[in-house]
C-alpha cells in the first residue's frame, strides 16, 4: 500500500465510529478538553466530531490562533509601519483583514501602503533582494511551528548580506498561554488536546509539565478525524483511570524531543520577552524578540513608529472565547452583525479562529 | 498558520545557504527549505509549513497505526506515555 492510501485511511468514516463507539462506551465522567490548537477546532467542527461524542464529553477551543491572540497594540504597529513611506510590509494572508485600533493592513493598503501576502518568510526575502532600495518588512504572526522559520530567514539574510530586510516580532509560545489558562482557573479543563505541529518543532516533552504541576492529562494530536478521535479517547481514558500523562496520538510526526535544527535556529536569533496577547495582557516569557546580535534585523528598532492606544473592538468577545470561556455562539454579534463577509473581530476573520469555525460548520454542531 | 501538508521530496539542491529541494503535494509541486530535516532523502515524506519541512514523515508509525486500527477496531487506548 501506498503512503497517499495509508493517509487517506485517517479519514476513514467506518473506522471513525469505532472510535466514537469506543469513546461513548468509556465515557462515564464529565470530561472537558480544551483543543488549543486552532486548526484542531476548524478539523474537528469540519468532520462533524462533537455529532459523535457522548455528553459527557465537552470540546473547547482554546488560544491558538496566531492571529487571533495578536494584541491590538501591536496590530496598529504593524500598519503604522506599513504606513512608512518606501516600506514594503509582507504577512502571511490571515493577518490582512484583522481590524485594528482604527484600520486593517487591507485598509491601509487601499489608502497607499504597500502591503504584500506571501506564503513563506522567505518569499519576503525575496522581496527584499529583489527591490534593495525599498525596505521590506516581515510582520512575524505564529507560534513556536513559525517561529524558526523567521529565524531561519533572518539568518539566510545575514548570509546574503541583505541589510533591507527585516523583521516585527509578534511571535508567541505555547505552554505560557496555557498555563495561563490554568493558572487563571475560569474554566475547569479535565484535559488538553495538544497542538500537532508546534510539538513538531517543540517536542512531546515540553508537555510534561501539564500532568506533573497540573495533573491534566495533555494527548497530542494529528489533524485527520482519527487522529483527534484517537486523542479524545486517550484522554478519556485517563481521566477515567484518575491518571494525567501525555500521549502522543501523532508520531507520525511528533517526536519526544522535537525538532533540533529549528529549535537551534529560533534559539539563536530569538530571546524569551514577556509579550502582550489579546485576551489574556501582558503574558510573563510568552514571547519571541529578536536578540541583541540580530538587532538590525528588528524592524521595532529599526522604525520606531508612534501609535496611539489600541481601542477595543466594540461588542467582540474574542478574548473570553479565546480563553475557552465563551463559546463564539455566545456572543451576541455572532452571525447577525459579525460574519466572515463583515468580521467585527479576529476570531471571525482567521482561518484558524473559533468564531469562523463555529460560523461555516455551525449546521454540525 | 499551523497548517502541516504531508508531500513527497522529489528533489533535493544542497545549496551552500540553505538546504531546499522540492516538494509534491499530489500533484502541486513547491520549492521548500530542508534544513531542518537533514536526513531526508529523495521519496521520503514530510510535513511542511510556511515553506519548510519540519518533519519525516515517519511512514512505520504511520502504516502501525491504520494496522492496529484495523485489528483492534479502535485506537488511543493502547497511546503509551512519553
Ligand atoms: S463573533 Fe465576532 S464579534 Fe463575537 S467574539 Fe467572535 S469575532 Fe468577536
Amino acid at each position: 500500500m501506498s503512503l497517499e492510501s495509508i493517509l487517506a485511511q485517517f479519514r476513514d468514516p467506518d473506522a471513525a465510529r469505532a472510535l466514537a463507539a469506543a469513546i461513548r462506551t468509556r465515557s462515564t465522567r464529565p470530561a472537558r478538553l480544551m483543543e488549543f490548537c486552532g486548526g484542531h477546532t476548524h478539523a474537528i467542527l469540519r468532520f462533524g466530531i462533537p455529532s459523535l461524542l457522548p455528553e459527557t464529553v465537552d470540546l473547547r477551543s482554546g488560544p491558538g490562533c496566531p492571529v487571533c491572540v495578536t494584541a491590538a497594540g501591536d496590530l496598529d504597529r504593524a500598519i503604522a509601519l506599513a504606513q512608512v513611506p518606501d516600506v514594503i510590509l509582507t504577512t502571511f494572508g490571515d493577518m490582512i483583514r484583522v481590524p485594528g485600533s482604527r484600520l486593517s493592513l487591507a485598509q491601509a493598503k487601499a489608502q497607499g501602503a504597500d502591503v504584500r501576502v506571501v506564503y513563506s518568510p522567505l518569499d519576503a526575502l525575496r522581496i527584499a533582494q529583489e527591490t534593495p532600495a525599498r525596505p521590506v518588512i516581515f510582520l512575524g504572526v505564529g507560534f513556536e511551528t513559525t517561529a524558526p522559520m523567521v529565524a531561519s530567514t533572518v539568518l539566510a539574510a545575514e548570509a546574503a548580506g541583505v541589510r533591507n530586510f527585516t523583521v516585527f516580532s509578534t511571535h508567541k509560545l505555547t505552554p505560557p498561554a496555557t498555563r495561563a489558562i490554568l493558572a487563571a482557573g475560569e474554566v475547569a479543563l479535565d484535559g488538553i488536546i495538544g497542538p500537532g505541529h508546534v510539538t513538531t518543532v517543540i517536542g512531546a516533552a515540553a508537555w510534561r509539565f501539564l500532568p506533573q504541576e497540573y495533573a491534566i492529562p495533555c494527548a497530542i494530536a494529528g489533524f485527520e478525524p482519527l487522529d483527534l478521535l484517537r486523542a479524545i479517547l486517550s484522554l478519556v481514558e485517563m481521566v477515567e483511570q484518575g491518571r494525567a500523562d501525555v500521549t502522543n496520538t501523532y508520531a507520525r510526526s511528533v517526536r519526544l524531543e522535537g525538532n533540533a535544527p529549528a529549535l537551534a535556529a529560533l534559539e539563536r536569533v530569538f530571546e524569551v520577552a514577556d509579550v502582550e496577547w489579546r485576551g489574556f495582557g501582558v503574558v510573563p516569557a510568552s514571547g519571541l524578540a529578536l536578540r541583541e546580535a540580530y538587532a538590525r534585523f528588528d524592524a521595532a528598532r529599526a522604525f520606531p513608529v508612534d501609535v496611539p492606544p489600541a481601542k477595543e473592538l466594540p461588542g467582540c468577545r474574542c478574548g473570553e472565547v479565546l480563553r475557552g470561556v465563551l463559546l463564539p455562539t455566545e456572543c451576541a454579534l455572532f452571525a447577525r452583525v459579525c460574519t466572515p463577509q463583515n468580521p467585527t473581530g479576529p476570531c471571525m476573520v482567521s482561518a484558524e479562529g473559533a468564531c469562523a469555525a463555529y460560523y461555516r460548520y455551525g449546521e454540525r454542531i | 498558520m499551523c497548517l502541516g501538508i504531508p508531500g513527497k521530496v522529489i528533489e533535493i539542491d544542497d545549496t551552500p545557504l540553505m538546504r531546499m529541494g522540492k516538494v509534491d503535494f499530489g500533484g502541486i509541486v513547491r520549492e521548500v527549505c530542508l534544513g531542518y530535516v537533514p536526513e531526508v532523502e529523495l521519496g521520503d515524506y514530510v510535513i511542511v509549513h510556511a515553506g519548510f519541512a519540519i518533519s519525516q514523515l515517519d511512514e512505520t508509525e504511520a502504516f502501525e497505526t491504520i494496522r492496529l486500527m484495523q485489528e483492534v477496531g479502535m485506537l488511543g487506548e493502547e497511546a503509551t506515555p512519553v
